[in-house]
């Protein structure tokens, strides 16, 4: 990032800019998504409006409304609560958020830090939030948000492994870990010898990207997945006692993890910020906005999905993760690995 | 398992195809919404049909109809005959805080005095001003829609 901007600063400085970043960047994201597909994309599927009043365009001011109001609720802890571990848990959720942002590239130099084990790294510290779920069910000394807590622990370890598994094919197909270079690779690939469109690794891994997409509405515990809150029968799940502003990180976590699925989905599977042909400091400007379109595509599919499907019974959703997609990730692997030998 | 992902093809058309549609929503107070012309809006009183027979505030089922009248002696009709009493309404209130829109008053009045108008923008800060009083009762008089025509060969017996 320094390197884009040609500043000439320490590494204190880099890393402060960096922080602020993503920390506006992801309530930024979370914003977006709920109000183009949470407030007007959901609506319009019902032949509704959604809110048009505030801010005067479309209600675009709604959801920074919202985040006002939730500031100004009085902040209630139940007189039972573990008062610490009630008080860090959201903030854990969040936490899970920002750290996976670290790694997903927004053009050929714009990342916050591009490791070696980009992927495992991502797949490991989204999965943290299962921490921050259980301590928020167990904290609130509510038997609804404790029941909410177990069935989200037992969904979201059921579909890390899909998650990961599905992930592997990519992975194997571009021989890094690193998400860098998992972009270069499908940006420098030849179909058939043919490189106009390089080589996004939808085209040979279909079935990855299905199941990924599958087990991330999961992980974000979306429709139809949303059995740990299930409005009808546990009020609101393991965010049952959260009030104002942590209640509004919970939020932020919903939807900045929906981001960061998305643009993980979009980087590994789509090309992330690579056009073909276009290189050097024309990729550093046009990557972010390439990689926001398509991370607003695979969010319009997994948002779609959302919107249309009611709600797994919870044997039904066990059931699916262990008895289908696991199943077929392990054979994605295995005819990958085969083919990759083979070729 | 065909039949299902068939099903959830489906499902997916419908959301799709739903999104692209317009949204049959109406923006209330910047767009006025036109209902039916038999709508249920507000209950019209022409005062001059009104004999004070009291058959709409005995069926009302809330009781929301207050009315008083008196009688008066009229000049006979012929000369030496018997002067007529005719009944003067003096007061006729719809208290619409408890009206329930059943519409049995309408239904009920044997003289034509009670008719359904689809004007519904009568709201108030005070409930107390949902008490309408037979001069406001009266002026909605003017939003009453025609009656609609006679089938061929009926012959119209009231007016309206």
């Amino acid at each position: 990032m320094s390197h884009l901007l040609a500043l000439d600063v320490g590494w204190g400085t880099t890393l402060a800019i960096k922080t602020l970043i993503v920390l506006a960047i992801v309530p930024l994201t979370a914003l977006i998504l709920g109000y183009v597909f949470l407030l007007k994309m959901m609506s319009h599927m019902q032949s509704r409006l959604g809110p048009m009043d505030p801010g005067g365009f479309h209600g675009w001011y709604q959801l920074l409304g919202d985040g006002i109001k939730f500031m100004q609720k009085e902040d209630i802890m139940p007189a039972e609560a573990d008062v610490r571990v009630f008080a860090l848990a959201p903030a854990i959720v969040v936490l899970s958020t920002f750290l996976v942002f670290a790694v997903i590239p927004a053009g050929p130099r714009l990342v916050v830090q591009p490791l070696d084990v980009g992927v495992f790294y991502a797949l490991a510290v989204s999965s943290l939030s299962v921490i921050g779920v259980l301590m928020a069910g167990w904290a609130s000394a509510n038997k609804y948000a404790l029941i909410g807590a177990l069935r989200a622990a037992a969904q979201l370890i059921a579909y890390e492994l899909p998650l990961v598994l599905a992930v592997v094919g990519v992975v194997i197909q571009a021989g890094t870990m690193n998400l860098q270079g998992i972009v270069n690779f499908q940006q420098h690939g030849e179909l058939f010898g043919w490189g106009g469109i390089g080589f996004p690794l939808i085209l040979t891994q279909f079935i990855g990207f299905a199941l990924f997409m599958v087990a991330a509405q999961a992980e974000l515990t979306q429709p139809p997945f949303d059995m740990p809150v299930a409005e009808s029968e546990l009020v609101a799940g393991y965010m049952v006692e959260y009030t104002g502003f942590r209640f509004l990180f919970f939020f932020i976590g919903e939807f900045g993890t929906a981001f960061a699925f998305a643009a993980l989905a979009a980087t590994l599977f789509l090309g992330g910020w690579a056009t073909p042909w276009v290189h050097g400091t024309a990729a550093d400007w046009l990557g972010p906005l390439v990689l926001f379109t398509k991370v607003m595509f695979v969010a319009f599919l997994m948002f779609w999905a959302r919107f249309t499907y009611p709600r797994f019974r919870e044997d039904q959703l066990q059931a699916l993760a262990w008895k289908w997609l696991i199943p077929i990730a392990l054979v994605n692997i295995l005819l990958t690995g085969a083919l990759k030998v083979a070729f | 398992m065909k039949r299902e992902i068939k099903g959830m093809l489906t499902g997916l058309g419908v959301t799709f195809r739903t999104m692209t549609k317009p949204a049959v929503t109406v923006q209330y107070p910047h767009e006025r919404e036109d209902p039916p012309t038999r709508a249920r809006g507000v209950i019209a009183l022409k005062e001059e049909n009104c004999t004070v027979c009291m058959l709409c505030a005995r069926s009302c089922p809330d009781w929301c109809i207050y009315i008083e009248g008196h009688k008066e002696q009229r000049p006979p009709r012929r000369e030496g005959g018997k002067p007529r009493s005719v009944s003067v309404l003096d007061r006729f209130d719809i208290d619409y805080a408890l009206c329930m829109y059943c519409g049995i008053c309408v239904e009920v009045c044997p003289f034509d005095a009670l008719f359904w108008s689809p004007e519904y923008e009568y709201s108030e800060h005070r409930i107390a001003d949902l008490l309408h009083d037979k001069d406001k009762l009266g002026e909605w008089m003017e939003t009453v829609p025609e009656p609609e025509p006679l089938e061929m060969g009926a012959q119209s017996k009231g007016k309206k």
